[in-house]
């Protein structure tokens, strides 16, 4: 065990005082920032005018949806099913329909639009909408209050009580009238975001564990190592250490993105002041509801209104599960193709050797990281399903479908089956990995690898 | 007493028979020369002496009991294909590689520099090992080797690299631990250094162990009755005065004296040579022709290669 440990420290110090280490470092950060702040960035500054018509079978928006700098609404009254049929022949960006209930207020809402749905608009109709409907909430508790005098009055439970999430699902509209359910763009981007790492961080880690072994047997030093430690041993403590130096990267990574992040958004916030008395209701208003979101508009506010909607979109998504289930994909899917790049740096004698054997090795995962862009249209169809049971691709396409919802039963068993995957993978890599670091100059094929796996 | 002993032991390899029933045992305190043409098995006992490979049959005893997994720490290995990481400090990597042979790191840390200051190498300690010379590295891997004092210390191909300067150094070091109790298994080509340091050999061939027993009784053992005499040269023919059992293999003039060598059958000796000889022609010198550990590993090697 000690010397597990032995092999472990020195594989993770030789890599994380290394150059290209703390290049990497400070380089991921900055790109990972980019991509949170360019959609802010765009947001802010797109000002095309979007009309949005709107069919509200309740009755209760009438009126409330005040245009903005770059939404115009109209209200339509036909019924839903003409509005769809004439949504694509008109000059409409989207078409918001606030179905009927029957005893509760509305709290769900369908935004139809024939392109992905922006995220200010999203956001808008649903700061309307919320608030619109807590307002409803707080004249009915008002009105209970001034008929029965004698009631105490709690404000903390009444604030609470009337605190209200809005739903709004988007569905597009295809060119032939076709519908089907789209997602928010920024569960899109963390999807093929955190798909792209997971490759990425796999393929980089992975190689790394091949050209330590690799490194290890063209020094000859591996013979004198394994007269001390199980070849065993060396492997494993070669692919821990390399993942404590992924996993090293990618928390520095993660609180360099936020540092950076806050930074940025802070210089954005401090720009804004606004002050349309109506708009000064609605911001104190906000300020008692909810004091940690500010939510103002205007013009001068336009920019951080934009930040806002981003942030609140980010806010959706569940980071605590977004975060676990990343290390445990990382992780797992890591370990179990590090033990193959072992076997092949053990297997063969030179880097320029190894490419036989790596195209087949990666292909799964070339594959998922290619098919990413089809799964985030139906991350639920089978597909993508079957494709995030099969521990090959399932550390990418899992990652893929976890921003828009999946039950948990499917990620345990996922889960489970990458486990069996890694222990499978490295009973096979150790059988091919303690035969070849001892073979020299000797070119290996497939059927040699078959040979060393039945001994 | 034996400190190792491995009985019958073989190696089967998908392809080819590694190992076929081999037994060696290594006395404690002694060198003990392992020896054999290329690819005929040595590696493949030595890495399962090591436990690098599990032998399919065969039995190996360390100090008198079934060889340990625990047994690695009592046991130096200084492979054949050897080497260092080049990256890192000559210091840094010399602790690792100690402490990987169950030494703590201070007591590990005491221990190199001793070493390292008995091989002059102490201002290397913070350098990397791609730029040391191939010599200094192979003083690196030596002192590597011993440094947790192993019991049983097995070096393959040791000399390799080595320039002639540093042979002798490494031989008066394999000589000192000898005679610091180390018990020594080696493994080589050079048949000079094996006639210099080993007390016992075993040549293996083909995968089979064709000789085996002390060095000198060996050399006895393959004497062939040969002599080689020095005499004033004369007007005769020898082979005219000489019985014909006496065969001359071969003669020549060297310095204005005739040199012979004439093998005897096995019941004359030398007087018998030499009451031939003496009324015929003066005698400057008579010697007996032992044959070197070339000379049996020549010939032990043909006599195989025609047997099979």
């Amino acid at each position: 065990m000690r010397k597990i440990f032995l092999i472990i420290q020195r594989e993770y110090l030789t890599r994380v005082k290394k150059k290209s280490f703390i290049v990497m470092t400070i380089l991921g950060p900055l790109l990972m920032a980019a991509i949170v702040i360019i959609p802010i960035y765009i947001a802010t500054t797109t000002n095309e005018m979007k009309r949005v018509a709107v069919i509200d079978e309740t009755g209760f928006f009438h009126e409330k949806f005040n245009d903005s700098d770059n939404i115009k609404f109209h209200y339509l009254k036909t019924d839903i099913r003409s509005a769809k049929e004439m949504f694509g022949h008109g000059e409409d960006y989207a078409l918001l329909y606030i179905p009927r209930t029957d005893v509760t207020l509305p709290t769900n809402a369908i935004l139809y639009a024939g392109t992905q749905v922006n995220i200010n608009v999203r956001s808008y109709i649903r700061n309307v909408m919320s608030r619109r409907i807590e307002n409803l909430k707080l004249e009915a508790q008002l009105r209970d209050l001034s008929t029965d005098k004698t009631k105490p009055i709690h404000v903390d439970d009444m604030l609470r009580s009337i605190k209200t999430s809005v739903n709004i699902s988007t569905i597009k509209i295809g060119a032939d009238g076709e519908e089907e359910e789209s997602y928010p763009e920024v569960s899109m981007i963390l999807a093929l975001f955190g798909a792209i790492l997971i490759y990425f961080f796999i393929f980089m880690f992975g190689s790394q564990v091949m050209r330590g072994v690799i490194e290890e047997k063209t020094n000859r030093i591996v013979e004198v190592i394994i007269s001390s430690v199980k070849p065993f041993q060396l492997m494993m403590g070669k692919i821990i250490g390399v993942a404590l130096v992924g996993l090293t990267q990618f928390l520095l990574w993660v609180v360099l993105t936020f540092i950076i992040i806050i930074g940025v958004t802070s210089t954005f916030s401090t720009k804004t002041i606004s002050d349309t008395t109506q708009q000064q209701v609605t911001y104190q208003q906000h300020q008692v509801l909810n004091p940690g979101q500010l939510i103002t508009s205007g013009q001068e506010s336009e920019k951080r209104e934009g930040v806002n909607h981003v942030l609140e979109a980010i806010n959706t998504i569940n980071f605590p599960v977004m975060l676990g289930s990343f290390l445990f994909f990382f992780l797992f899917g890591y370990l179990m193709y590090a033990a193959l790049f072992a076997a092949i740096g053990g297997a063969v004698d030179s880097e320029s050797d190894t490419q036989q054997f790596i195209l087949p090795l990666t292909a799964p995962l070339i594959l998922a990281i290619v098919l990413a862009q089809f799964i985030i249209q139906e991350p639920n169809g089978t597909l993508a399903t079957w494709l995030s049971m099969i521990p090959f691709t399932s550390p990418v396409v899992m990652m893929v479908r976890i921003p828009f919802g999946v039950p948990y039963f499917e990620v345990a068993i996922s889960m489970v089956l990458l486990l069996l995957g890694f222990l499978g993978t490295t009973w096979v890599a150790a059988k091919i990995y303690r035969t070849g670091i001892l073979m020299y100059g000797k070119k290996i094929s497939y059927k040699e690898l078959w040979k060393w796996l039945r001994h | 007493m034996d400190l190792f002993t491995a009985s019958n032991v073989t190696k089967q390899y998908a392809a080819h028979k590694a190992l076929e029933r081999v037994s060696i045992s290594v006395q404690e305190g002694t060198i003990f020369g392992l020896l054999g043409p290329n690819g005929a098995g040595k590696t493949t006992l030595i890495r399962i002496i090591n436990q690098i490979i599990a032998p399919d049959e065969g039995e190996l005893l360390f100090q008198g009991r079934k060889l340990l997994p625990q047994d690695v720490e009592k046991i130096g290995y200084l492979p054949e294909e050897r080497g260092l990481y080049k990256k890192m400090k000559v210091g840094e990597q010399a602790l690792y590689l100690a402490q990987l042979k169950g030494l703590s790191k201070s007591e590990a840390e005491k221990r190199l520099m001793f070493w390292f200051s008995n091989f002059e190498i102490i201002g290397w300690w913070n350098r990397k090992v791609e730029e040391l010379s191939k010599g200094m590295q192979q003083k690196v891997q030596f002192i590597v080797t011993i440094i947790h004092q192993p019991k049983l210390l097995i070096f393959d191909e040791p000399f390799s690299g080595f320039d002639p300067i540093n042979v002798n150094l490494l031989k008066e070091e394999i000589l000192s631990l000898k005679e610091s109790g180390s018990t020594i298994i080696f493994s080589t080509h050079n048949m000079a250094s094996v006639e210099e340091l080993c007390d016992h050999i075993a040549l293996i061939d083909k995968a089979k162990k064709v000789l085996d027993g002390n060095v000198k009784e060996i050399k006895r053992q393959f004497a062939t009755n040969t002599f080689e005499i020095r005499f004033n040269t004369f007007e005769g023919e020898l082979r005219t005065i000489l019985p014909a059992s006496f065969e001359i293999l071969e003669s020549a003039i060297e310095d204005e004296l005739r040199i012979a060598r004439i093998r005897l059958p096995r019941e004359a000796g030398p007087n018998d040579l030499l009451t031939q000889l003496i009324p015929h022609v003066t005698i400057y010198s008579l010697n007996e022709i032992i044959p070197s550990m070339n000379d049996i590993f020549i010939r032990v090697v043909t006599e195989q290669k025609a047997d099979s």
